[in-house]
């Protein structure tokens, strides 16, 4: 049995994040290099500036069915064929997007990387579209929004969106669409979009890993050089939420042993100059697992596997929300405490041990983030996107640290707003409608689960 | 390159691992016990799971919620998990915190006895109870880990209960049942704790007996029942579960030899031909040229006692029939069991698999963790670096003959979710 003492720390050692070597080739496509030779691999990372957000009313998830189809073929090599020199090579094709930005990226060894981002530049300048892989990724997206209509997690965080943004917002729909406008998406649709916005001087080639700059460069230039366009002005997104207070929606899974719970209302953009004082904020109240919220639900009432919450960062306002799955019995409790951790937030400073508990997290915690080529060039696109500047990751520790309890108290009562939180509880209504009119949340709402337009056909 | 091992045993019987690495100033820890669900004696299953949350729930001189607290004002990440046979626990911290870190481990696994109480045991089951809603009960096809196992491993196999538990069993445990499983599980001659990342050897050493050296040696485990199986199901049995689900699923499972023989290279390499990405055969053959399926993966869970299983997992597109779906995956399994698989094949399927395993050992506490593993296992974490060399071992030869005996007919098990009468979507 262990006697002794409670260790104090040593003296920390120095973390520099990975140096950033930048350069422009003649097209305008941007190429940014972070040399790190540690293991033979290198992460490339084609960031477009074509996420959701520039998707055009009537026909959301465009961006999203673009950058999935995007794999599927070239002009020169069918989607089977292209897909078996990927892999061959060892690495597979990841597609992705949100709202602001679509990816792709491998992972390979440096000997395999001049024939893969040889292939890479094929699949970004010239994807074939084909008929039949639109129809197939359509038929996906479709088959993924049924199954949604019992997952009851996806089915929160979308139904929250629903009813949070104005009608006409394109924060109001998932990312992906909706059955409606997905059905109506075309394959000339999103070749006009390829064509309008996979442009090199909306494009930034990302490398991380072990690769030198001169040599990413090179091969960036070979397979990119012969590429043209000029980037579109960045979309811009209504994020207007819908003004009517406190209200309560509850999305009807009957039976139900939980309720899937989501509060909160609309948030800042990414740039907003608070944005340190915010993060170290909503750590407390929902970001960590020892934060206010998750001790009450889940370590206090026992309400709760895990309950946090997030401000969801975007070029627009992106949500603030509280996300949590508890028992049905609980519903009404827990939304209730949700409630009081929001309104305590803004009422008093923090102590000071209680904010060291996220500053001191969120700096300690900053070199373990950065182990892998791909989280490095992740962390460059996001700077990238969001304009956060080259100095961004080499200033952020010190910036959190700065971050006081006044700054704490300002960003609570500045972005917090009690008055105007949106519940969205996907669960049993038969069991928790009365219990949610008691709660003073504002007036309660049912609706059945998705049935005009997520009808099984 | 190979990863650094050095490893030794204290008197009182922990294995410990080290592997320097000191590009980044972090540092993992790690540690494995070895004790999982198997471990549970009758009517409390899902309890080995439940005593994971309790040891969260601080020791002799550490308080309630504690752990997680100093763990992250050093900076630093944890968790722990619940397997079959092993549960894990493991923080990452900046490497000047190390002590903290091996002194909050070394606190638990001494004392953690006089920090129990009935309160803390009701809460945790409750958050317990809850996790099983969350991950199983009010999940799409959220059953089938704990339907799976009930069909492949038959009683008194220790896989055959539930790892998550019943509401019934979790409800009975006790504070006697705590104490009784700490005190024959958690002992530091059923353990193994590895370091990976930067740390000063001498240093870790000297820490590593200051706060474990006296901890004593447990008194020996009661033996798992047996695990050894037949090769084969010796039959193809089939389940139809219906559940809150839109869209038909099959997991089609096959006995596969146990992790570590060379015959389950070849199985995983046989899995990941067949369903590892979009270049393997079923996504292929049911998501791109056939339609029948949104998505089709195979894998192996790398099981190392007994026998391990192979699955492949497909869900239907709307509008196919489960037996359409049934079929099309039976014609690629007898495909490959009659016609074999291609040299190219192979080298796809090695390729990723490489690279997955260099881009997972970046993490030190990816490395940490697979060290912790192979000296669980097979007493030689070393074996971390010869994993490649297995893979690449593998021949056309090798898994034709997997495929072959393993792929048949008389060796296989169907699990199969059809949304519910009136829902389906069709």
């Amino acid at each position: 049995m262990t006697t002794a003492p409670r260790p104090t720390p040593g003296i920390p050692r120095d973390y520099a994040f990975p140096a950033i070597e930048r350069s422009q080739l003649s097209n305008g496509m941007r190429v940014a290099v972070a040399h790190l030779p540690r293991l033979p691999l290198v992460t490339v990372l084609a960031l477009v500036d074509a996420g959701a957000s520039c998707d055009e009313t009537g026909r959301e998830g465009a961006a999203s069915l673009t950058i999935s189809t995007l794999g599927e073929g070239t002009t020169r090599l069918d989607g089977a064929t292209l897909t078996e020199k990927f892999e061959s090579l060892g690495t597979g094709l990841m597609s992705s997007n949100d709202w602001d930005d679509a990816t792709t990226h491998i992972a390979v060894t440096p000997e395999r990387l001049e024939s893969a981002i040889s292939l890479l530049g094929e699949v970004i300048r010239s994807p074939a579209f084909a008929e039949r892989d639109v129809a197939r990724h359509k038929a996906q997206r479709l088959a993924e929004l049924m199954q949604q209509q019992v997952e009851p997690r996806g089915l929160a965080d979308d139904k929250f969106a629903e009813f949070l943004f104005v009608p006409g917002s394109r924060y109001a729909l998932p990312e992906g669409g909706s059955m409606a406008s997905v059905r109506a998406l075309d394959t000339a649709q999103l070749r006009a979009l390829h064509v309008a916005r996979y442009v090199p001087g909306a494009t930034t080639l990302v490398f991380a890993g072990d690769v030198a700059n001169a040599r990413a460069v090179q091969l960036a230039e070979r397979a990119f050089g012969e590429w043209n366009g000029a980037a579109l002005p960045p979309a811009k997104v209504d994020d207007r939420v819908i003004d009517s207070g406190r209200r309560v929606h509850i999305v009807n899974k009957a039976g139900a042993p939980q309720s899937e719970l989501r509060v909160g209302h609309g948030g800042v953009p990414r740039g907003h100059p608070d944005y340190f004082a915010i993060v170290v904020m909503n750590a407390l109240l929902g970001g960590l697992f020892s934060s206010r919220i998750n001790l009450n639900l889940r370590e206090r009432n026992a309400y709760t596997y895990g309950a946090r919450s997030a401000f969801e960062w975007r070029r627009g306002a992106g949500p603030f929300m509280v996300s949590t799955a508890v028992k049905t019995e609980v519903s009404e409790a827990a939304t209730r405490e949700i409630l009081i951790e929001i309104g305590k937030m803004r009422e008093e400073k923090v102590s000071a041990d209680e904010l060291s508990l996220a500053t001191a997290y969120l700096d300690g915690v900053f070199p373990i983030r950065y182990e892998t080529t791909n989280a490095v060039a992740e962390a460059i696109a996001i700077a990238q996107v969001y304009g956060l500047g080259d100095d961004y990751y080499t200033r952020y520790r010190e910036r959190i640290r700065a971050v006081t309890a006044d700054d704490v108290l300002r960003a609570a009562q500045s972005f917090l707003h009690p008055e105007k939180l949106l519940v969205v509880a996907v669960g049993d209504a038969a069991a928790i409608r009365e219990p949610m009119e008691q709660l003073g949340a504002g007036s309660v709402s049912v609706h059945e689960a998705p049935a005009e337009d997520g009808a099984p056909a | 390159m190979p990863i650094p091992v050095d490893t030794y045993r204290l008197p009182n019987g922990l294995f410990v691992t080290l592997s320097e690495d000191h590009s980044a100033p972090i540092v993992a820890v790690n540690l494995w016990y070895h004790v999982g669900s198997a471990n549970e004696r009758e009517g409390r299953t899902g309890f080995a799971h439940l005593f994971e949350h309790m040891l969260f729930q601080g020791s002799e001189h550490v308080g309630a919620n504690e752990h997680f607290e100093l763990v992250q004002r050093a900076g630093g990440t944890l968790n722990g998990s619940t397997w079959l046979d092993r549960t894990n626990y493991f923080e990452t911290v900046p490497s000047n915190q190390l002590a903290v870190a091996l002194w909050l481990e070394a606190d638990r696994m001494g004392a953690l006895l006089p920090a129990m109480t009935q309160q803390k045991l009701d809460t945790q089951r409750d958050v317990v109870m809850n996790e099983r809603r969350w991950s199983v009960d009010n999940q799409p096809y959220g059953t089938w880990w704990e339907r799976l196992p009930a069909l492949a491993f038959p009683p008194p196999h220790p896989f055959h209960h539930s790892l998550i538990g019943s509401f019934e069993d979790l409800a009975a445990a006790s504070l006697d049942d705590i104490e009784q499983f700490f005190r024959t599980f958690y002992t530091p001659d059923n353990a193994v704790l590895t370091l990976a990342g930067d740390f000063d050897p001498a240093t870790a050493r000297a820490m590593i007996v200051q706060y474990f050296g006296d901890i004593p040696r447990g008194a020996g485990k009661p033996p798992l029942a047996p695990t050894v199986l037949p090769a084969k199901f010796n039959g193809w049995r089939r389940e139809v579960v219906e559940d809150d689900v839109m869209l038909p699923r099959l997991y089609l499972a096959f006995r596969a030899p146990p992790f570590g023989s060379d015959a389950s290279y070849a199985a995983s390499v046989c899995g990941a031909v067949l369903g590892m990405r979009r270049g393997s055969r079923l996504h292929r053959a049911l998501v791109r040229e056939q339609e029948v399926a949104s998505e089709a993966t195979a894998f192996t869970f790398d099981l190392s006692k007994g026998s391990d299983l192979l699955i492949v997992d497909v869900t239907a597109r709307p509008g196919v029939s489960v037996e359409r779906l049934e079929a099309a995956v039976a014609e690629q399994i007898d495909l490959i069991r009659d016609t074999g698989v291609t040299t190219a094949e192979i080298e796809r399927a090695v390729a990723l698999i490489e690279t997955d395993f260099v881009k997972a050992m970046q993490s030190a506490a990816d490395r940490a963790d697979k060290l912790s593993q192979f000296a669980t296992y097979f007493g030689d974490p070393a074996l971390v670096n010869v994993q490649a060399d297995r893979y690449r071992a593998v021949t056309a030869e090798s898994v034709n003959a997997f495929a072959r005996e393993s792929l048949g007919e008389d060796n296989r098990l169907s699990l199969i979710y059809v949304p519910r009468a009136g829902e389906a979507a069709a």
